[in-house]
């Protein structure tokens, strides 16, 4: 096991000015609170139907995100949906998810994706095979996500592959990765975003709130490691359809922590998916009013329809738009990456 | 074995002592180990490597051995093969997303760091596997490492 210098520490160089201004990047950067979604990627080899997704959301969102076989279903790719929205003008995150494909293939795809129009790239692990429709499948993991991030780093800033090869352009890219301050161990979880700051990520999306005190303590946390100043942290949000759906996610989605008060006000309403709703549009302000958060990332599963009314109803654009009539951040929002 | 390496965790504090005494002889011997020659030593080696680190910590032979980073949880025994935190799956108990009666690598990790009392190591970053390696000494790796950047130092003077 003495080991410290087999590998060492493997520090890749902070470009903190490093930009590619995209969509995404320049409204966080401006300080306005941001908002992203998720789309639900289609079973289908029809282009139409990304686009029929991405309408209803795009009116809202400063970016649209295309998972990567997330919960390891198979659905169209982060890579062919990314390019698509990038082909209509959306901005659009693409996730890579280490699950699937090794080294070689991810950095291909995102020399692929870049030249298609994609700049910005949410690095994850990914969840395990397991928990898929094809449970069968051999799990890769290569990377890590934190690997992921470090390898995307050096081929846009030091323009290379990870064998050092050279890359005549490297991909201008918005680095961006996950977090769960919601699943255990608690007092690792700011360690592991520091981790993921140091080797690269410029932006995060968490996995679902549905636990304000928990994001509070975590965010306590992270503002004294002073670390919402180095990255624009963005908290995932989204409705649940009824208490039976939020048990079920509860039990057989990874890392998706639902307190049982929230399910007893599902079950105690006679509409339990306006409830639901509802529930999501509180989440929303009371996130806004937290300090260090840039923005909600909005997950509605099978309910893309609720989420342009989900935003109006949370009051963000509105504010936002006042934002923009008084010409300046509000304090405490305005945030320059590096600058 | 499982419930010897979740002792060797709960132990982390005095292992890594007993290690690092290890360590020191390990280099101590280096000469020694240089003359034998690296190569012939590599079968041997490799088979107490196992042993030892298969008995302790269920070591995979990875070949480039990150435990002392780990807070003497192996990272290779996370099914995700994870060696840079916990993956936002861990359960509300700690248990493994993929394996659920298996306590998540990265919670013992951490607890494992805090009784080495070096939480600072656990936050460092740690590369992507080299597939190349798996199932060769790591012991012999770092001492023949040590042994080259010696020369080279020595070298340069
Ligand atoms: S829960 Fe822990 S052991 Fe299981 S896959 Fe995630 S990081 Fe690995």
């Amino acid at each position: 096991m003495p080991n410290d210098d087999l590998s060492g520490a493997w520090t890749p160089t902070p470009r903190d000015n490093h930009s590619s201004r995209g969509r995404l990047e320049r409204v966080l950067r401006s300080g306005r609170f941001a908002v992203t979604a998720e789309l639900n990627p289609p079973d289908s080899a029809n282009p139409q139907d990304v686009y029929d997704r991405a309408l209803v959301l795009a009116q809202v969102c400063d970016a649209i995100n295309a998972t990567d076989a997330s919960g390891a279903n198979v659905h169209m790719s982060s890579v062919g949906i990314s390019a698509l929205l990038a082909r209509a003008g959306y901005a659009c995150v693409m996730q890579v998810s280490c699950r699937d494909r090794n080294r070689i293939a991810i950095q291909g795809d995102i020399l692929g994706a870049a030249a298609m129009g994609v700049s910005n790239l949410l690095c994850l692990t990914g969840d395990g095979v397991q928990v898929g429709d094809q449970p069968d499948a051999k799990p890769v993991f290569d990377l890590d996500s934190i690997s992921l991030l470090a390898t995307v780093r050096r081929m846009r800033d030091d323009g290379e592959f990870l064998s050092g090869r050279k890359i005549t352009t490297p991909p201008e890219m918005f680095l961006g990765a996950a977090a769960n301050p919601f699943a255990p161990p608690y007092d690792f979880r700011p360690v592991r975003l520091a981790k993921k700051i140091t080797a690269g990520a410029q932006f995060i999306q968490t996995n679902y709130c549905f636990d304000l005190p928990r994001l509070g303590e975590y965010m306590a946390r992270v503002r004294e490691m002073g670390l919402h100043e180095k990255c624009f942290i963005l908290v995932g949000v989204g409705p649940l359809a009824s208490a039976r759906a939020a048990r079920w996610i509860r039990s057989n989605v990874p890392g998706i922590h639902i307190p049982d008060p929230v399910i007893t006000r599902l079950e105690g309403a006679e509409d339990q998916k306006a409830e639901g709703k509802r529930i999501c549009v509180e989440l929303i302000q009371q996130i806004r009013e937290m300090d260090g958060i840039a923005g909600v990332h909005i997950m509605a599963y099978r309910q893309e329809e609720l989420v342009a009314s989900i935003v109006e109803e949370s009051g963000i654009l509105a504010a936002r738009r006042l934002t923009a009539q008084a010409g300046a951040p509000r304090t405490g929002r305005g945030r320059h990456l590096g600058d | 074995m499982y419930f010897v390496r979740r002792w060797s965790v709960r132990h982390a504090g005095k292992l890594s002592r007993v290690y690092r005494v290890f360590e020191a002889l390990l280099f101590l011997s280096t000469p020694l180990l240089k003359l034998t020659g690296f190569s012939r030593l590599e079968r041997p080696t490799r088979f107490i490597e196992r042993g030892a680190k298969g008995l302790l910590f269920d070591c995979r032979m990875c070949g480039q051995c990150a435990l002392t980073r780990t807070g003497l949880s192996c990272p290779m025994n996370c099914p995700k093969e994870m060696r840079n935190g916990p993956c936002g799956g861990v359960r509300p108990d700690g248990n493994c997303e993929v394996k659920p009666g298996m306590r998540c690598v990265w919670v013992e990790a951490w607890r494992g760091a805090a009784r080495m009392g070096d939480l600072e190591t656990i936050a460092g970053i740690e590369p992507p596997v080299d597939h190349r390696l798996w199932g060769r000494s790591s012991w012999l790796a770092v001492a023949r490492e040590r042994t080259e950047k010696k020369q080279a130092g020595d070298a340069k003077r």
